[in-house]
């Protein structure tokens, strides 16, 4: 099973997200990262960028394959994590840690509760 | 329900990730495609490759039946010796790309895709002029044994010389006490050999060599690692770079076709190619910008389509985005420059000397 700790947010994608007020931390999970495997690119979007929920805001690639990046608020992204450019494998070692991909600041904080809790999203990866 | 291979089972228990690999549950990795990549780059790598098909031609006239089907010649080699070879429509372009093995002239092994084992079957069959191709394909489970350390591994497992089985030579022995084909061959750029045996020693072969290969960091290795180091290679990958679109001569192949030889299929048609001009041209090139190139993306020059990527990846051991892909002639050679576009945006790429990978 893989780890989901228990003070994030999920999507359905697979993607983590740290509430810190109105800024959200966002990043994908240990069981997406296994999937990918290798992590070899990530193409994340320019700050200030303004997003939508579930809108595509960038890519990650293993060797194998490109998957998509889909925001899971709405708002605008104000710090991306510049690192994964020399080190897109912090990704498969610290999914929840240095390999966080994006920083947006949420235009619309209901939309929160309509992120999985680690409970459901580890039923999510039961029933996968 | 997707084919296995009689390794099916130790793949699994190995906790291999499986995949469908056109219709063939296959491993795609064990631990990590980049490990695996670095393993038979460095030590020996073995890797399930029994999906392959086999085709054989036996009996008086054997070789003359598939010299004329193939684009190579094997009345340039000698017993004992393969040719890696295309199988060719009318037009040039590929049926497929095989390797053909000449035990005598009155015996050739053929081994062909997964992909195309049953198309490339058919049109032995239709196409044969003589001896009639027999199709071997489940009676063989192939595994290959790949890196600098794959020789002193087989050797170790075997009374055959291997010494004396030079590149592209292939004896019969028996290597853990199965009884194989012992072909100095491979898809990796590293030295190696590829093993056929009876589906039923799979199991045997392959647990012997895990178990000899230890000392040496042996690793089970899958079809993403195998796609890497091809990649790294330039190596042809049926229906990415080589298809029955493209020629020969546009795949940058034209060493495997022997067009002095009295008749092939897809001869004419080559011969009034090269006598007119090969128009694209199969390039290798790296990315100066951003990104991975991958199969399908487009290829711009000044902002008009020319051409599209047939592989790309991250090389591990090049340590650079590479990619293959058609362009016309005229930036075909070294230094040409051209776009990739990669979700709207239009990545610089530069034509490379190949293969891109160089032994240290």
């Amino acid at each position: 099973m893989s780890d989901i700790p228990q003070d994030l947010k999920y999507t359905n994608e697979h993607e983590w997200a740290r509430v810190q007020g109105k800024v959200v931390v966002v990043g994908v999970t240990a069981h997406a990262q296994q999937q990918l495997g290798d992590v070899v690119y990530v193409e994340l979007p320019k700050v200030g960028a303004t997003l939508s929920k579930g809108d595509s805001f960038g890519t990650i690639e293993s060797v194998k394959a490109v998957s998509e990046l889909y925001a899971p608020l709405s708002g605008k992204v104000v710090k991306v994590n510049e690192e994964l450019t020399s080190s897109p494998e912090d990704v498969n070692t610290a999914p929840y840690g240095d390999g966080w991909l994006i920083e947006l600041e949420v235009s619309d904080t209901s939309q929160l509760s309509e992120l999985l809790d680690a409970a459901a999203y580890g039923e999510l990866l039961k029933n996968a | 329900m997707a084919r296995r291979t009689p390794l099916n089972e130790a793949h699994r228990k190995l906790g291999a990730r499986m995949v469908d690999f056109v219709g063939w549950d296959m491993p795609v990795q064990y631990s990590s495609v980049i490990g695996e990549h670095e393993t038979v780059r460095t030590a020996v790598g073995l890797f399930d490759v029994s999906h392959m098909g086999e085709v054989e031609f036996k009996g008086p006239g054997a070789l003359e039946t598939v010299n004329a089907l193939i684009s190579n010649d094997l009345s340039r080699i000698s017993d004992g010796q393969a040719v890696y070879a295309g199988l060719l429509t009318e037009q040039g372009t590929f049926v497929d790309d095989i390797v053909a093995y000449r035990f005598s002239p009155e015996h050739i092994f053929i081994c062909v895709n997964s992909s195309n084992r049953e198309k490339d079957f058919a049109w032995m069959k239709e196409h044969a002029r003589g001896v009639k191709p027999v199709d071997r394909g489940d009676d063989y489970a192939q595994i290959a044994v790949q890196g600098p350390k794959a020789a002193g591994l087989v050797q170790r497992l075997t009374k055959t010389d291997t010494s004396k089985i030079g590149t592209y030579r292939f004896a019969e022995g028996e290597v853990a006490g199965v009884k194989s084909i012992i072909s100095r061959t491979g898809y990796t750029g590293e030295d190696g050999f590829e093993l056929y045996c009876a589906p039923d020693d799979a199991v045997k072969l392959w647990d012997a060599l895990l178990t000899e290969g230890q000392q040496d960091g042996v690793k089970p290795c899958g079809l993403g690692a195998r796609d890497s180091l091809r990649t790294e290679m330039k190596y042809a990958l049926y229906g990415n770079d080589i298809d029955d679109q493209h020629t020969a001569l546009e795949a940058g192949l034209g060493w495997i076709v022997k067009l002095d030889k009295p008749t092939f299929i897809g001869k004419d048609a080559l011969v009034a190619q090269k006598a007119a001009g090969v128009k694209r041209k199969l390039v290798g090139f790296e990315l100066t910008g951003a990104g991975i190139p991958r199969h399908g993306y487009v290829i711009n020059k000044d902002g008009k389509q020319v051409g599209e990527v047939t592989s790309g990846t991250m090389g591990p051991s090049v340590k650079k985005a590479v990619g293959i892909g058609y362009v016309p002639a005229e930036l075909a050679s070294e230094g040409s420059t051209f776009d990739v576009e990669m979700r709207g945006r239009q990545v610089p790429a530069v034509v490379v000397k190949t293969p891109f990978y160089k032994k240290p």
